[in-house]
Protein backbone atom coordinates (compact mmCIF):
# COMPACT_ATOMS: atom_id res chain seq x y z
CA UNK A 1 0.00 0.00 0.00
CA UNK A 2 1.31 3.28 -0.82
CA UNK A 3 0.26 6.88 -0.74
CA UNK A 4 1.33 10.27 -2.27
CA UNK A 5 0.06 13.81 -1.78
CA UNK A 6 1.04 17.34 -0.48
CA UNK A 7 1.66 18.14 2.86
CA UNK A 8 -0.21 20.39 5.51
CA UNK A 9 2.36 21.08 8.45
CA UNK A 10 1.47 21.50 11.88
CA UNK A 11 3.60 21.63 15.35
CA UNK A 12 4.08 20.30 18.51
CA UNK A 13 0.74 18.91 20.76
CA UNK A 14 -1.28 19.47 17.90
CA UNK A 15 -5.03 18.77 20.57
CA UNK A 16 -8.05 16.90 19.46
CA UNK A 17 -9.92 20.20 20.51
CA UNK A 18 -8.43 22.00 17.12
CA UNK A 19 -8.61 19.07 15.32
CA UNK A 20 -12.06 18.54 15.18
CA UNK A 21 -14.13 21.65 18.14
CA UNK A 22 -16.91 20.08 20.82
CA UNK A 23 -19.41 22.54 19.17
CA UNK A 24 -19.11 19.41 16.22
CA UNK A 25 -19.33 16.41 18.23
CA UNK A 26 -23.37 16.97 17.83
CA UNK A 27 -23.08 14.62 14.83
CA UNK A 28 -21.00 11.33 14.30
CA UNK A 29 -20.88 11.32 10.77
CA UNK A 30 -17.17 11.35 9.19
CA UNK A 31 -18.18 12.98 5.87
CA UNK A 32 -19.90 15.94 8.45
CA UNK A 33 -17.19 16.00 11.02
CA UNK A 34 -14.83 16.14 7.96
CA UNK A 35 -16.33 19.64 6.82
CA UNK A 36 -14.33 20.96 10.15
CA UNK A 37 -11.15 18.97 10.33
CA UNK A 38 -8.73 20.81 11.53
CA UNK A 39 -11.17 24.39 12.08
CA UNK A 40 -9.40 25.82 14.62
CA UNK A 41 -5.66 25.57 14.36
CA UNK A 42 -5.80 25.68 10.09
CA UNK A 43 -9.94 27.49 9.05
CA UNK A 44 -8.80 26.78 5.20
CA UNK A 45 -7.49 23.17 5.56
CA UNK A 46 -11.20 21.80 5.03
CA UNK A 47 -11.28 23.61 1.81
CA UNK A 48 -7.62 22.58 0.56
CA UNK A 49 -6.96 19.31 1.23
CA UNK A 50 -7.56 17.06 -1.93
CA UNK A 51 -7.88 13.22 -1.87
CA UNK A 52 -4.22 11.80 -0.74
CA UNK A 53 -2.93 14.91 0.82
CA UNK A 54 -0.48 13.97 4.12
CA UNK A 55 -0.51 15.81 7.25
CA UNK A 56 3.02 16.26 9.22
CA UNK A 57 3.57 17.16 12.66
CA UNK A 58 5.66 17.52 15.23
CA UNK A 59 5.64 15.62 18.72
CA UNK A 60 1.94 14.59 20.58
CA UNK A 61 0.08 14.59 17.46
CA UNK A 62 -3.47 14.21 18.67
CA UNK A 63 -2.77 14.73 22.36
CA UNK A 64 -6.21 15.49 24.42
CA UNK A 65 -9.73 14.20 24.40
CA UNK A 66 -10.23 10.54 23.40
CA UNK A 67 -12.62 11.56 20.53
CA UNK A 68 -12.32 9.18 17.62
CA UNK A 69 -13.91 11.94 15.83
CA UNK A 70 -10.36 13.11 15.66
CA UNK A 71 -8.85 10.53 13.25
CA UNK A 72 -12.46 9.86 11.76
CA UNK A 73 -12.37 13.39 10.53
CA UNK A 74 -8.97 13.78 8.81
CA UNK A 75 -9.61 10.40 7.18
CA UNK A 76 -12.81 11.35 5.62
CA UNK A 77 -11.37 14.60 4.58
CA UNK A 78 -9.21 12.59 2.45
CA UNK A 79 -5.80 12.25 4.17
CA UNK A 80 -4.21 9.54 3.14
CA UNK A 81 -1.26 9.85 6.19
CA UNK A 82 -0.25 11.10 9.20
CA UNK A 83 3.44 11.40 9.75
CA UNK A 84 4.64 12.97 13.04
CA UNK A 85 7.33 12.94 15.49
CA UNK A 86 5.20 11.09 18.56
CA UNK A 87 1.39 10.60 18.82
CA UNK A 88 -0.55 10.59 21.72
CA UNK A 89 -1.62 7.38 22.57
CA UNK A 90 -5.05 7.47 22.26
CA UNK A 91 -5.41 9.25 18.85
CA UNK A 92 -2.43 6.32 18.13
CA UNK A 93 -4.70 3.27 18.93
CA UNK A 94 -7.68 5.28 17.19
CA UNK A 95 -5.94 5.57 14.21
CA UNK A 96 -4.97 2.08 14.12
CA UNK A 97 -8.28 0.79 15.04
CA UNK A 98 -10.20 2.86 12.36
CA UNK A 99 -7.42 2.00 9.31
CA UNK A 100 -5.92 5.89 9.38
CA UNK A 101 -2.43 5.66 8.40
CA UNK A 102 0.17 6.78 10.67
CA UNK A 103 3.78 6.74 10.90
CA UNK A 104 5.95 8.13 13.71
CA UNK A 105 9.30 9.67 12.14
CA UNK A 106 11.30 12.64 14.14
CA UNK A 107 13.43 13.36 11.08
CA UNK A 108 10.88 13.58 8.51
CA UNK A 109 8.58 15.69 11.02
CA UNK A 110 11.43 18.18 11.41
CA UNK A 111 12.62 18.38 7.78
CA UNK A 112 9.47 18.01 5.78
CA UNK A 113 7.73 21.65 4.66
CA UNK A 114 4.40 22.63 3.83
CA UNK A 115 3.66 22.16 0.33
CA UNK A 116 6.42 19.28 -0.54
CA UNK A 117 4.82 16.52 -2.23
CA UNK A 118 5.43 12.99 -0.09
CA UNK A 119 5.30 9.36 -1.39
CA UNK A 120 4.60 6.66 1.68
CA UNK A 121 5.41 2.86 1.23
CA UNK A 122 3.24 1.77 4.24
CA UNK A 123 5.03 -2.22 3.93
CA UNK A 124 8.51 -0.73 3.97
CA UNK A 125 8.31 2.74 6.61
CA UNK A 126 10.54 4.28 3.70
CA UNK A 127 8.73 8.19 3.41
CA UNK A 128 10.28 10.24 0.04
CA UNK A 129 9.86 13.60 0.10
CA UNK A 130 9.55 13.95 -3.81
CA UNK A 131 10.07 17.45 -3.81
CA UNK A 132 13.47 17.65 -1.77
CA UNK A 133 14.46 13.75 -3.02
CA UNK A 134 15.54 12.88 0.46
CA UNK A 135 14.33 10.09 1.83
CA UNK A 136 13.74 8.55 5.49
CA UNK A 137 12.67 5.30 7.50
CA UNK A 138 9.59 5.76 9.39
CA UNK A 139 9.16 3.01 12.49
CA UNK A 140 7.56 -0.37 11.50
CA UNK A 141 4.06 -1.92 13.02
CA UNK A 142 4.68 -4.86 15.24
CA UNK A 143 2.65 -7.80 13.32
CA UNK A 144 -0.35 -8.13 16.00
CA UNK A 145 -1.25 -4.32 14.80
CA UNK A 146 -0.58 -5.43 11.34
CA UNK A 147 -2.84 -8.12 11.29
CA UNK A 148 -5.41 -5.41 12.22
CA UNK A 149 -4.66 -3.13 9.49
CA UNK A 150 -4.44 -6.22 6.99
CA UNK A 151 -8.26 -7.06 8.55
CA UNK A 152 -9.44 -3.08 7.57
CA UNK A 153 -9.56 -1.50 11.05
CA UNK A 154 -10.50 -3.25 14.59
CA UNK A 155 -14.07 -4.02 14.10
CA UNK A 156 -13.89 -6.01 10.60
CA UNK A 157 -10.96 -8.68 12.40
CA UNK A 158 -13.52 -8.59 15.77
CA UNK A 159 -16.24 -9.14 13.11
CA UNK A 160 -14.38 -12.21 11.54
CA UNK A 161 -13.63 -13.59 14.94
CA UNK A 162 -16.90 -13.45 16.32
CA UNK A 163 -18.29 -15.06 12.95
CA UNK A 164 -15.33 -17.70 13.24
CA UNK A 165 -16.60 -18.98 16.95
CA UNK B 1 10.18 -10.53 36.80
CA UNK B 2 9.49 -7.70 39.05
CA UNK B 3 6.72 -5.94 38.03
CA UNK B 4 4.79 -2.82 38.92
CA UNK B 5 1.10 -2.11 39.83
CA UNK B 6 -0.10 -1.33 36.66
CA UNK B 7 2.06 -4.65 34.98
CA UNK B 8 0.61 -6.52 37.69
CA UNK B 9 -2.99 -5.69 36.72
CA UNK B 10 -2.72 -6.22 33.72
CA UNK B 11 -0.92 -9.57 33.68
CA UNK B 12 -3.82 -11.12 35.53
CA UNK B 13 -6.50 -9.91 33.45
CA UNK B 14 -4.59 -11.15 30.13
CA UNK B 15 -4.27 -14.69 32.19
CA UNK B 16 -0.82 -14.36 32.32
CA UNK B 17 1.98 -14.75 35.02
CA UNK B 18 4.26 -12.18 34.03
CA UNK B 19 4.15 -9.34 31.45
CA UNK B 20 6.79 -7.48 30.21
CA UNK B 21 7.05 -3.16 28.87
CA UNK B 22 6.48 -3.31 25.12
CA UNK B 23 4.70 -6.44 25.56
CA UNK B 24 0.90 -7.04 23.36
CA UNK B 25 -1.72 -8.38 25.29
CA UNK B 26 -5.25 -9.14 25.22
CA UNK B 27 -6.64 -8.42 28.43
CA UNK B 28 -10.23 -8.72 30.10
CA UNK B 29 -12.19 -6.40 31.40
CA UNK B 30 -14.03 -5.55 34.45
CA UNK B 31 -16.07 -2.31 32.95
CA UNK B 32 -16.16 -0.88 29.16
CA UNK B 33 -17.60 2.85 29.72
CA UNK B 34 -19.30 5.65 27.19
CA UNK B 35 -20.60 8.49 27.20
CA UNK B 36 -23.10 10.58 25.06
CA UNK B 37 -20.60 11.71 22.33
CA UNK B 38 -18.54 8.79 22.17
CA UNK B 39 -21.21 5.96 22.26
CA UNK B 40 -23.15 7.45 19.58
CA UNK B 41 -19.71 6.54 17.61
CA UNK B 42 -19.55 3.30 19.28
CA UNK B 43 -22.77 1.67 18.79
CA UNK B 44 -23.46 1.26 15.08
CA UNK B 45 -19.39 0.21 15.31
CA UNK B 46 -20.89 -2.22 17.47
CA UNK B 47 -23.68 -3.29 15.18
CA UNK B 48 -21.12 -4.24 12.33
CA UNK B 49 -19.24 -6.63 14.64
CA UNK B 50 -22.31 -8.52 14.19
CA UNK B 51 -22.38 -8.98 18.31
CA UNK B 52 -26.09 -9.36 19.22
CA UNK B 53 -25.49 -8.58 23.09
CA UNK B 54 -23.37 -7.03 24.77
CA UNK B 55 -20.40 -9.55 26.94
CA UNK B 56 -21.85 -8.76 30.21
CA UNK B 57 -24.68 -6.34 30.60
CA UNK B 58 -23.42 -5.63 34.40
CA UNK B 59 -20.15 -4.97 32.84
CA UNK B 60 -20.73 -1.78 30.34
CA UNK B 61 -21.54 1.49 31.88
CA UNK B 62 -23.15 4.34 29.22
CA UNK B 63 -23.64 7.97 31.02
CA UNK B 64 -24.82 10.35 28.85
CA UNK B 65 -22.72 13.50 30.65
CA UNK B 66 -21.39 15.47 27.79
CA UNK B 67 -24.27 17.90 25.98
CA UNK B 68 -26.78 16.96 28.70
CA UNK B 69 -29.24 18.17 29.47
CA UNK B 70 -29.42 17.88 25.81
CA UNK B 71 -27.51 21.03 24.49
CA UNK B 72 -29.49 20.65 20.86
CA UNK B 73 -31.64 19.03 18.55
CA UNK B 74 -28.57 16.71 17.21
CA UNK B 75 -27.28 16.28 20.98
CA UNK B 76 -30.23 14.80 21.65
CA UNK B 77 -30.47 12.38 19.13
CA UNK B 78 -27.35 11.24 19.87
CA UNK B 79 -29.15 10.27 23.30
CA UNK B 80 -31.79 8.69 22.23
CA UNK B 81 -29.48 6.76 19.88
CA UNK B 82 -27.56 5.79 23.40
CA UNK B 83 -30.78 4.73 25.55
CA UNK B 84 -32.21 2.74 23.06
CA UNK B 85 -29.26 0.73 22.32
CA UNK B 86 -28.85 0.34 26.32
CA UNK B 87 -32.42 -0.53 26.66
CA UNK B 88 -32.18 -2.80 23.57
CA UNK B 89 -29.09 -4.31 25.54
CA UNK B 90 -30.33 -4.03 29.33
CA UNK B 91 -27.25 -2.21 30.47
CA UNK B 92 -27.28 -1.75 33.78
CA UNK B 93 -25.29 0.84 34.44
CA UNK B 94 -27.17 3.43 32.42
CA UNK B 95 -27.51 6.82 33.84
CA UNK B 96 -29.51 9.67 32.64
CA UNK B 97 -30.27 13.10 33.30
CA UNK B 98 -31.61 13.03 36.55
CA UNK B 99 -29.68 10.16 37.96
CA UNK B 100 -26.58 11.00 35.91
CA UNK B 101 -23.35 12.65 36.86
CA UNK B 102 -20.21 13.08 35.16
CA UNK B 103 -19.15 10.14 34.52
CA UNK B 104 -15.69 9.69 36.24
CA UNK B 105 -17.27 11.01 39.47
CA UNK B 106 -20.22 8.79 39.10
CA UNK B 107 -18.78 5.24 38.66
CA UNK B 108 -16.31 4.90 41.73
CA UNK B 109 -18.99 6.87 43.90
CA UNK B 110 -21.84 3.58 42.18
CA UNK B 111 -19.11 1.14 43.48
CA UNK B 112 -18.41 0.29 39.72
CA UNK B 113 -14.83 0.21 39.91
CA UNK B 114 -13.00 -1.21 42.60
CA UNK B 115 -9.35 -1.89 43.37
CA UNK B 116 -7.43 -3.97 40.90
CA UNK B 117 -10.16 -4.04 38.16
CA UNK B 118 -9.63 -3.15 34.25
CA UNK B 119 -11.03 -0.82 32.71
CA UNK B 120 -11.60 1.00 29.40
CA UNK B 121 -13.60 4.20 28.94
CA UNK B 122 -14.06 5.95 25.15
CA UNK B 123 -13.58 9.18 27.50
CA UNK B 124 -9.93 10.41 27.74
CA UNK B 125 -9.97 11.18 31.87
CA UNK B 126 -11.12 7.18 32.28
CA UNK B 127 -7.49 7.25 33.86
CA UNK B 128 -9.24 9.07 36.93
CA UNK B 129 -10.17 5.66 38.45
CA UNK B 130 -5.98 4.92 39.50
CA UNK B 131 -7.19 6.48 42.58
CA UNK B 132 -8.64 3.24 43.65
CA UNK B 133 -5.73 0.88 42.79
CA UNK B 134 -7.24 0.35 39.03
CA UNK B 135 -6.26 0.03 35.61
CA UNK B 136 -8.16 2.22 33.68
CA UNK B 137 -7.45 3.68 30.45
CA UNK B 138 -9.18 5.88 28.04
CA UNK B 139 -9.83 4.54 24.06
CA UNK B 140 -11.78 5.72 21.52
CA UNK B 141 -14.86 4.67 20.65
CA UNK B 142 -14.34 1.64 18.21
CA UNK B 143 -12.06 -0.09 21.31
CA UNK B 144 -15.30 0.42 23.29
CA UNK B 145 -17.62 -1.08 20.27
CA UNK B 146 -14.90 -3.93 20.36
CA UNK B 147 -15.02 -3.55 24.18
CA UNK B 148 -18.64 -4.29 24.68
CA UNK B 149 -19.46 -7.12 21.82
CA UNK B 150 -16.50 -9.09 23.38
CA UNK B 151 -14.81 -8.26 26.88
CA UNK B 152 -11.52 -7.67 26.09
CA UNK B 153 -9.10 -4.88 24.46
CA UNK B 154 -5.69 -5.12 23.58
CA UNK B 155 -2.91 -3.35 25.12
CA UNK B 156 0.86 -2.57 24.72
CA UNK B 157 2.03 -3.18 28.41
CA UNK B 158 3.41 0.06 29.81
CA UNK B 159 6.76 1.09 31.10
CA UNK B 160 6.39 3.46 34.23
CA UNK B 161 7.09 6.20 36.23
CA UNK B 162 7.24 6.44 39.90
CA UNK B 163 6.47 9.34 41.90
CA UNK B 164 7.25 9.22 45.70
CA UNK B 165 5.33 11.56 47.86
CA UNK B 166 6.47 12.61 50.96
CA UNK B 167 5.31 14.91 53.53
CA UNK B 168 1.80 16.58 53.91
CA UNK B 169 -0.06 19.62 51.93
CA UNK B 170 -0.24 22.71 53.25
CA UNK B 171 -3.54 24.36 53.60
CA UNK B 172 -5.34 25.90 50.67
CA UNK B 173 -3.26 23.79 48.35
CA UNK B 174 -4.57 20.47 46.61
CA UNK B 175 -4.29 17.85 44.86
CA UNK B 176 -4.68 19.56 41.48
CA UNK B 177 -1.89 21.40 42.89
CA UNK B 178 0.54 18.72 42.67
CA UNK B 179 -0.87 17.33 39.48
CA UNK B 180 -0.22 20.74 37.72
CA UNK B 181 3.10 20.70 39.96
CA UNK B 182 4.06 17.09 37.92
CA UNK B 183 2.67 18.46 34.69
CA UNK B 184 4.87 21.47 34.45
CA UNK B 185 7.84 19.41 35.67
CA UNK B 186 7.42 16.75 32.92
CA UNK B 187 5.41 18.34 30.00
CA UNK B 188 2.45 17.20 28.58
CA UNK B 189 4.09 14.24 26.40
CA UNK B 190 6.41 13.71 29.95
CA UNK B 191 4.94 10.49 30.40
CA UNK B 192 3.44 9.42 26.59
CA UNK B 193 2.53 6.22 26.61
CA UNK B 194 3.90 5.31 30.46
CA UNK B 195 2.18 4.80 33.65
CA UNK B 196 2.39 7.39 36.33
CA UNK B 197 2.61 5.32 39.69
CA UNK B 198 2.40 7.31 42.85
CA UNK B 199 3.66 5.95 46.19
CA UNK B 200 5.18 7.04 49.33
CA UNK B 201 4.16 8.03 53.08
CA UNK B 202 3.07 10.90 51.41
CA UNK B 203 -0.50 9.12 50.40
CA UNK B 204 -1.77 8.77 53.20
CA UNK B 205 -2.26 12.42 53.64
CA UNK B 206 -3.68 12.73 50.17
CA UNK B 207 -8.13 12.64 50.54
CA UNK B 208 -9.37 10.54 47.97
CA UNK B 209 -10.63 13.44 46.42
CA UNK B 210 -7.31 14.87 45.96
CA UNK B 211 -6.71 11.07 44.67
CA UNK B 212 -9.01 11.57 42.03
CA UNK B 213 -8.04 14.31 40.59
CA UNK B 214 -4.34 13.38 40.59
CA UNK B 215 -4.85 10.35 38.38
CA UNK B 216 -7.56 12.10 36.51
CA UNK B 217 -5.13 14.27 34.95
CA UNK B 218 -2.53 11.53 34.17
CA UNK B 219 -3.83 12.01 30.52
CA UNK B 220 -2.70 15.80 30.77
CA UNK B 221 1.34 14.54 30.77
CA UNK B 222 0.20 11.77 27.64
CA UNK B 223 -0.17 8.88 30.56
CA UNK B 224 -1.78 5.52 29.72
CA UNK B 225 -2.99 5.32 33.48
CA UNK B 226 -2.04 6.82 36.77
CA UNK B 227 -2.30 4.94 40.10
CA UNK B 228 -2.37 5.14 43.29
CA UNK B 229 -1.89 1.89 45.82
CA UNK B 230 -4.96 0.10 47.33
CA UNK B 231 -4.57 1.53 50.67
CA UNK B 232 -6.69 1.86 54.19
CA UNK B 233 -8.62 4.61 52.69
CA UNK B 234 -8.95 3.51 48.92
CA UNK B 235 -10.40 0.23 50.29
CA UNK B 236 -12.32 1.49 52.91
CA UNK B 237 -14.09 4.01 50.14
CA UNK B 238 -14.46 0.91 48.15
CA UNK B 239 -15.91 -0.93 50.46
CA UNK B 240 -18.28 2.06 51.61
CA UNK B 241 -19.36 2.34 47.75
CA UNK B 242 -19.35 -1.61 45.99
CA UNK B 243 -20.25 -4.64 47.56
CA UNK B 244 -17.70 -6.56 44.73
CA UNK B 245 -14.94 -8.19 46.15
CA UNK B 246 -11.40 -6.34 45.37
CA UNK B 247 -8.36 -7.41 44.59
CA UNK B 248 -5.36 -5.71 45.68
CA UNK B 249 -1.62 -5.43 43.43
CA UNK B 250 1.43 -3.79 45.07
CA UNK B 251 4.50 -3.32 42.90
CA UNK B 252 7.44 -5.39 43.93
CA UNK B 253 10.06 -3.65 45.71
CA UNK B 254 12.28 -4.32 42.26
CA UNK B 255 10.01 -3.20 39.95
CA UNK B 256 11.41 -1.09 37.18
CA UNK B 257 10.93 2.45 36.36
CA UNK B 258 12.11 4.18 33.59
CA UNK B 259 12.18 7.83 35.99
CA UNK B 260 11.44 8.31 39.36
CA UNK B 261 10.59 11.84 41.16
CA UNK B 262 10.25 12.87 44.63
CA UNK B 263 7.96 15.55 45.83
CA UNK B 264 8.03 16.63 49.42
CA UNK B 265 4.06 17.99 49.78
CA UNK B 266 5.25 20.18 52.56
CA UNK B 267 7.00 22.49 49.96
CA UNK B 268 4.03 22.70 47.37
CA UNK B 269 2.12 25.88 46.70
CA UNK B 270 -0.97 26.46 44.75
CA UNK B 271 0.07 26.62 41.23
CA UNK B 272 -2.26 27.93 37.74
CA UNK B 273 -1.57 26.40 34.26
CA UNK B 274 -1.41 29.35 31.62
CA UNK B 275 -3.02 29.12 27.97
CA UNK B 276 -2.55 27.16 26.08
CA UNK B 277 -1.11 24.25 27.18
CA UNK B 278 -1.39 22.41 30.44
CA UNK B 279 2.33 22.32 31.16
CA UNK B 280 2.86 26.20 31.13
CA UNK B 281 2.55 25.55 34.85
CA UNK B 282 3.23 29.27 37.36
CA UNK B 283 3.53 29.58 40.86
CA UNK B 284 1.94 33.22 42.31
CA UNK B 285 5.56 34.37 42.63
CA UNK B 286 5.57 34.27 38.51
CA UNK B 287 1.57 35.75 38.38
CA UNK B 288 1.07 39.15 37.95
CA UNK B 289 -1.21 40.38 40.95
CA UNK B 290 -4.00 41.83 38.07
CA UNK B 291 -4.74 39.58 35.94
CA UNK B 292 -8.37 40.15 35.70
CA UNK B 293 -10.53 37.27 34.51
CA UNK B 294 -14.16 37.47 33.11
CA UNK B 295 -15.45 33.87 33.74
CA UNK B 296 -14.69 31.10 37.06
CA UNK B 297 -15.77 27.53 36.49
CA UNK B 298 -16.10 25.49 39.22
CA UNK B 299 -16.81 21.87 38.63
CA UNK B 300 -15.85 18.61 36.19
CA UNK B 301 -14.43 14.76 36.34
CA UNK B 302 -11.71 16.81 37.67
CA UNK B 303 -12.49 19.22 40.46
CA UNK B 304 -16.36 18.70 41.12
CA UNK B 305 -16.54 16.47 43.59
CA UNK B 306 -17.61 17.54 47.73
CA UNK B 307 -14.28 18.30 48.56
CA UNK B 308 -13.93 20.34 45.61
CA UNK B 309 -16.94 22.17 46.59
CA UNK B 310 -15.96 22.47 50.24
CA UNK B 311 -12.70 24.15 48.93
CA UNK B 312 -15.18 26.16 47.38
CA UNK B 313 -17.51 26.99 49.39
CA UNK B 314 -15.13 28.15 52.42
CA UNK B 315 -13.56 30.81 50.61
CA UNK B 316 -17.05 32.09 49.03
CA UNK B 317 -19.21 31.85 52.52
CA UNK B 318 -19.43 35.41 53.12
CA UNK B 319 -18.75 36.98 50.55
CA UNK B 320 -19.75 37.94 47.16
CA UNK B 321 -18.54 36.89 43.77
CA UNK B 322 -16.58 39.94 41.93
CA UNK B 323 -19.37 42.23 39.58
CA UNK B 324 -17.28 41.78 36.70
CA UNK B 325 -16.80 38.17 36.94
CA UNK B 326 -19.41 35.46 35.94
CA UNK B 327 -19.30 32.66 38.61
CA UNK B 328 -20.28 28.99 37.25
CA UNK B 329 -20.32 25.84 39.55
CA UNK B 330 -21.22 22.77 38.98
CA UNK B 331 -21.21 19.65 41.00
CA UNK B 332 -20.07 16.24 39.53
CA UNK B 333 -23.50 13.65 40.38
CA UNK B 334 -26.75 14.18 41.94
CA UNK B 335 -25.40 12.98 45.28
CA UNK B 336 -22.63 15.48 45.30
CA UNK B 337 -25.38 18.00 44.42
CA UNK B 338 -27.31 16.65 47.15
CA UNK B 339 -24.57 17.36 49.84
CA UNK B 340 -24.15 20.78 48.56
CA UNK B 341 -27.75 21.60 49.52
CA UNK B 342 -27.70 19.42 52.82
CA UNK B 343 -23.95 20.87 53.90
CA UNK B 344 -25.35 24.81 53.17
CA UNK B 345 -22.89 24.96 50.15
CA UNK B 346 -25.44 25.58 47.58
CA UNK B 347 -27.10 28.56 49.22
CA UNK B 348 -23.00 29.73 49.99
CA UNK B 349 -23.30 29.45 46.28
CA UNK B 350 -26.11 31.16 45.14
CA UNK B 351 -25.69 34.03 48.32
CA UNK B 352 -22.86 34.50 46.57
CA UNK B 353 -23.88 35.51 43.09
CA UNK B 354 -22.56 32.16 41.26
CA UNK B 355 -24.74 30.22 38.79
CA UNK B 356 -25.09 26.86 40.45
CA UNK B 357 -25.40 23.91 38.09
CA UNK B 358 -26.86 20.15 37.50
CA UNK B 359 -24.07 18.32 36.57
CA UNK B 360 -22.59 18.22 33.18
CA UNK B 361 -19.36 18.31 31.43
CA UNK B 362 -20.65 21.10 29.69
CA UNK B 363 -18.62 23.89 30.43
CA UNK B 364 -15.06 22.03 30.87
CA UNK B 365 -15.14 21.18 26.82
CA UNK B 366 -17.21 24.13 25.65
CA UNK B 367 -20.14 21.84 24.56
CA UNK B 368 -22.49 24.08 26.55
CA UNK B 369 -22.83 26.75 29.44
CA UNK B 370 -20.03 29.05 30.23
CA UNK B 371 -19.22 29.24 26.33
CA UNK B 372 -16.35 32.74 26.09
CA UNK B 373 -16.61 35.61 23.82
CA UNK B 374 -13.11 36.70 21.98
CA UNK B 375 -10.45 37.74 23.97
CA UNK B 376 -12.43 36.43 26.92
CA UNK B 377 -10.70 34.45 30.16
CA UNK B 378 -12.13 32.05 32.04
CA UNK B 379 -9.93 30.27 35.34
CA UNK B 380 -11.03 27.60 35.22
CA UNK B 381 -10.92 23.54 37.69
CA UNK B 382 -10.99 21.51 34.39
CA UNK B 383 -8.18 19.82 32.56
CA UNK B 384 -7.93 21.20 29.48
CA UNK B 385 -6.81 25.02 28.38
CA UNK B 386 -5.77 24.29 24.82
CA UNK B 387 -7.08 26.58 22.39
CA UNK B 388 -10.75 27.23 21.50
CA UNK B 389 -11.65 24.72 24.08
CA UNK B 390 -14.34 26.76 25.95
CA UNK B 391 -15.53 29.16 23.25
CA UNK B 392 -13.67 31.59 20.67
CA UNK B 393 -9.83 30.42 19.37
CA UNK B 394 -8.88 33.83 21.19
CA UNK B 395 -10.35 32.87 24.54
CA UNK B 396 -8.35 32.04 26.86
CA UNK B 397 -8.24 29.41 30.00
CA UNK B 398 -5.96 29.63 33.25
CA UNK B 399 -6.66 26.00 34.99
CA UNK B 400 -6.43 26.14 39.06
CA UNK B 401 -7.66 24.39 42.11
CA UNK B 402 -11.13 24.65 43.54
CA UNK B 403 -9.62 27.18 45.92
CA UNK B 404 -7.93 29.43 43.09
CA UNK B 405 -10.65 29.86 41.48
CA UNK B 406 -13.13 30.74 44.18
CA UNK B 407 -10.75 33.36 45.36
CA UNK B 408 -10.22 34.56 41.85
CA UNK B 409 -14.25 34.57 41.40
CA UNK B 410 -14.08 37.27 44.77
CA UNK B 411 -11.32 39.62 43.38
CA UNK B 412 -11.57 39.40 39.56
CA UNK B 413 -8.15 38.81 39.29
CA UNK B 414 -6.43 35.57 39.33
CA UNK B 415 -5.82 35.18 43.17
CA UNK B 416 -3.92 33.53 45.96
CA UNK B 417 -5.92 31.53 47.62
CA UNK B 418 -4.14 32.28 51.29
CA UNK B 419 -3.75 35.64 50.61
CA UNK B 420 -7.62 36.27 50.71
Amino acid sequence: MNAKGKVFKYGDNVDTDVIIPARYLNDPRGEVLAQYCMIDIDPEFAKKVQKGDIIVANKNFGCGSSREHAPLSIKCAGVSCVIAASFARIFYRNSINIGLPILECPEAAAEIQAGDTVSVDFDSGVITDETTGKTYQAQGFPPFIQEIMAADGLVAQTRAKLEGK
Amino acid sequence: MAMTMTQKILAAHAGLDSVVPGQLIQANLDCVLGNDITSAVAIPEFRKTGAKAVFDREKVAIVLDHFTPNKDIKAAEQCKTCRTFAREMGVKHFYDVGAMGIEHALLPEKGIVVPGDCVIGADSHTCTYGALGAFSTGIGSTDMAVGMATGQCWFKVPEALRFTLTGKLPPLVSGKDVILHIIGMIGVDGALYKSMEFVGDGVASLTMDDRFTICNMAIEAGAKNGIFPADEAAQAYAKEHSTRPFQVYAADPDAEYVAEYTIDLSTLSPVVAFPHLPENTRTFDEIPKDLKIDQVIIGSCTNGRLGDMAAAAAILKGRKIHPDVRCIIFPATQQIYLDCVRLGYAEIFVSAGAAFSTPTCGPCLGGHIGIMAAGEKTISTTNRNFVGRMGDVTSEIYLASPATAAASAVTGCITDPRTL
